[in-house]
């Protein structure tokens, strides 16, 4: 039974997709139970895989009974485990969210559970070629997920994210046709023991694959050159859709590019082609920086925050470049704090919105006293995302930096600590406008917001996603030695150092 | 040089179809052009693994007598995912074309962008 769960968890939204679609037809409130159903038997099965693989080691699944080499397996260590549950958690918590904010319709939860179903084939899948075909799952139900806002500003962002989205995932498959020409295969624990044997990790072939593969995730990733599609495609979808790809899918494809850093290409071939490793830690550090200081000059809130996750993912991306235990660690944990974080900040700023009207950072001036909780909240998460010792991202930013110390990496530590304080830069000149600025904004919200029926702009189950990201943010700090076990005793190359 | 065509007119073929298609990509200003770049260049992706494939006196891998050395049937199926990935792309781009086109009655990008920061 337990082998069959990462084939379930893949199959089990794509089914339950399928219902809301054909229930639609009859009936427009059939939506959201269905997805709600369907994720809450995810997250169960997701939890007992997790459990399993913390016990007793890697699950791996052969699809369609061919064995490993030739057939599609799906594998499932500490790293995709941690990945799965935190898809799982954090689809079924924006579901509670979307039950007042969210669009109703009947494709919208088919789109979202496809959504879900993409993200976790990324996680469980130990194929290259069949990441390439989830990536671009997620990708489609993404956009049309962007476009699903009410204004066409949403459908051109939307367009503009197909655009870029499309030609990093065009990147990637490039990619693996230079690694199938090299190794003549697509698994991905084949291939690492391939590369460095049958093709040099220097060789020609090899080099570029690494190159246009992890150009390819970088888009996706959403790192410095290549960000734009994301500030435009998180400002302009619904703040539901915000909410949920914001925290999930760069996220999911920070750890695709782990993925096929570790089980891949593997440290040895980061210790064989030392530019390998300086031209990502050099684009992360870029990224950083860049992020930093674009989402510090940004005006409206949403962007800032979009602006914000190109600073963050370029510290996870640098924590997994260095490529020592604890960077590795660290950079785990940060992507999945920084998953709850950036979930929670933007749906609390989707709340703010709705009773405020406040979008802009200098509108959110004294809104702390006019929506306290989820202005809290918000509080709270950002002080967690710049680094306030008990909340989980200071966990992951010192682990990250610790390993780059051990590493004696120290133009990287110096961007790495600094990155806080930039972070700082942005967080704290909104926390200190929520709450010792004089309000710029007086009046209720002109037009009603979107309510759809029941006549109440922000219901209690938003406010308590909310309140629940902001206590994952701190209360997640103790479960990283449990973490840090499991990832120590499920990832090899970890070992081997 | 000749001869290097001539062997390997194959890879100049894919990389011109990348080259054009990554152009129209990035130059044209009109979104349908975009989309159109867009497919020219997932078919110069697509003809780089059906080359990939190709092996000089090997016969399609479909077994019967005598079979001999076959072409590799692996990037043949891989790429057929592909295309059809492609094709979904296609659609959701143009479906999101016909939208932009309704609400702003261009497909320019200049102007769209004048009229998307109004």
């Amino acid at each position: 039974m337990i082998e069959q769960i990462p084939v379930l968890l893949v199959v089990l939204p794509i089914v339950g997709g399928a219902i809301p679609l054909v229930a639609s037809l009859v009936s427009e409130r059939a939506g959201w139970p269905v997805a709600t159903l369907t994720l809450v038997v995810q997250a169960g099965l997701a939890g007992l895989l997790a459990w399993t693989v913390s016990t007793s080691g890697t699950v791996s699944y052969a699809v369609g009974g061919f064995a490993a080499p030739y057939g599609i397996e799906l594998v499932v260590d500490g790293l995709s485990g941690a990945v799965a549950v935190l898809v799982a958690v954090v689809s079924l918590g924006v579901l509670v969210y979307a039950r007042q904010a969210g669009p109703h319709s009947g494709p919208f939860y088919g789109l979202y559970l496809l959504l879900v179903a993409g993200l976790t084939g990324m996680t469980v899948t130990g194929d290259v070629f069949n990441l390439y075909v989830f990536l671009e799952i997620t990708g489609l139900a993404a956009y049309g997920l962007v476009a699903s806002g009410r204004d066409a500003s949403a459908a051109v962002a939307a367009l503009k994210y197909l655009i870029i989205g499309t030609v990093g995932a065009s990147l990637y498959l490039l990619g693996i046709g230079y690694l199938l020409a090299a190794t003549g295969t697509l698994n991905m624990a084949d291939l690492a023991e391939k590369l460095g044997s049958m093709a040099a990790y220097d060789s020609t072939l090899v080099l570029t694959g690494f190159g246009l593969m992890v150009g390819g995730l970088t888009v996706k990733v959403a790192l410095f050159p290549l960000h734009t599609w994301q500030p435009d495609a998180y400002a302009n979808a619904p703040d539901t859709v915000s909410a949920f790809i914001s925290a999930l899918v760069s996220t999911v494809s920070a750890y695709a590019l782990a993925r096929l850093l570790f089980s891949v290409f593997t440290v040895e071939f980061l210790a064989a082609v030392p530019t390998a490793r300086w031209a990502l830690v050099g684009l992360a550090c870029v990224s950083i920086i860049a992020g930093s200081a674009l989402a510090v000059s940004q005006d409206s809130v949403q962007r800032m925050l979009a602006y914000s996750s190109v600073s963050q993912f370029g510290l996870v991306v640098a924590g997994f470049a260095i490529a020592t235990p604890l960077a590795v660690v660290g950079a785990t944990v940060h992507l999945l704090g920084h998953a709850v974080m950036k979930g929670g900040l933007f749906a609390a700023t989707g709340i703010i919105e709705r009773k405020t009207g406040a979008t802009t950072v200098n509108g959110y001036a004294g809104m702390g006293s006019r929506v306290p909780v989820s202005a809290f909240a918000f509080a709270v998460l950002s002080l967690a995302m710049v680094g306030v010792p008990p909340a989980v991202g200071f966990v992951g930013k010192w682990y990250i930096v610790l390993g780059a110390v051990n590493a004696e990496n120290w133009p990287v530590v110096a961007v790495l600590l600094a990155s806080t304080l930039l972070t700082l830069a942005y967080f704290a000149r909104l926390v200190e406008r929520l709450y010792f600025a004089e309000p710029t904004i007086h009046a209720e919200p002109d037009e009603a917001p979107v309510t759809d029926g029941s006549g109440q702009a922000v219901s209690f189950g938003m406010v308590a996603v909310v309140v629940v990201a902001a206590a994952l943010a701190v209360a997640l700090t103790a479960a990283v030695p449990e973490l840090q076990r499991v990832l120590e005793e499920t990832l090899p190359p970890l070992l081997n150092q | 040089m000749f001869e290097l065509l001539n062997s390997h007119y194959n890879y100049f073929a894919v990389m011109l179809l990348l080259g054009i298609g990554l152009y129209m990509l990035i130059e044209s200003r009109n979104l349908v052009k975009k989309v159109i770049g867009m497919n020219i260049f997932q078919t110069g992706i697509f003809l780089f693994f059906i080359t990939l494939a190709f092996r000089a006196g090997g016969n399609p891998p479909i077994i019967k007598d005598g079979g001999g050395p076959y072409v590799s049937p692996l990037p043949h199926v891989l790429i057929l995912t592909a295309i059809v990935v492609g094709v979904s792309l296609t659609a959701v781009a143009l479906a999101l074309i016909i939208r932009i086109y309704a609400e702003y009655g261009t497909l320019d990008e200049d102007k769209l962008k004048q009229l998307y920061y109004d």
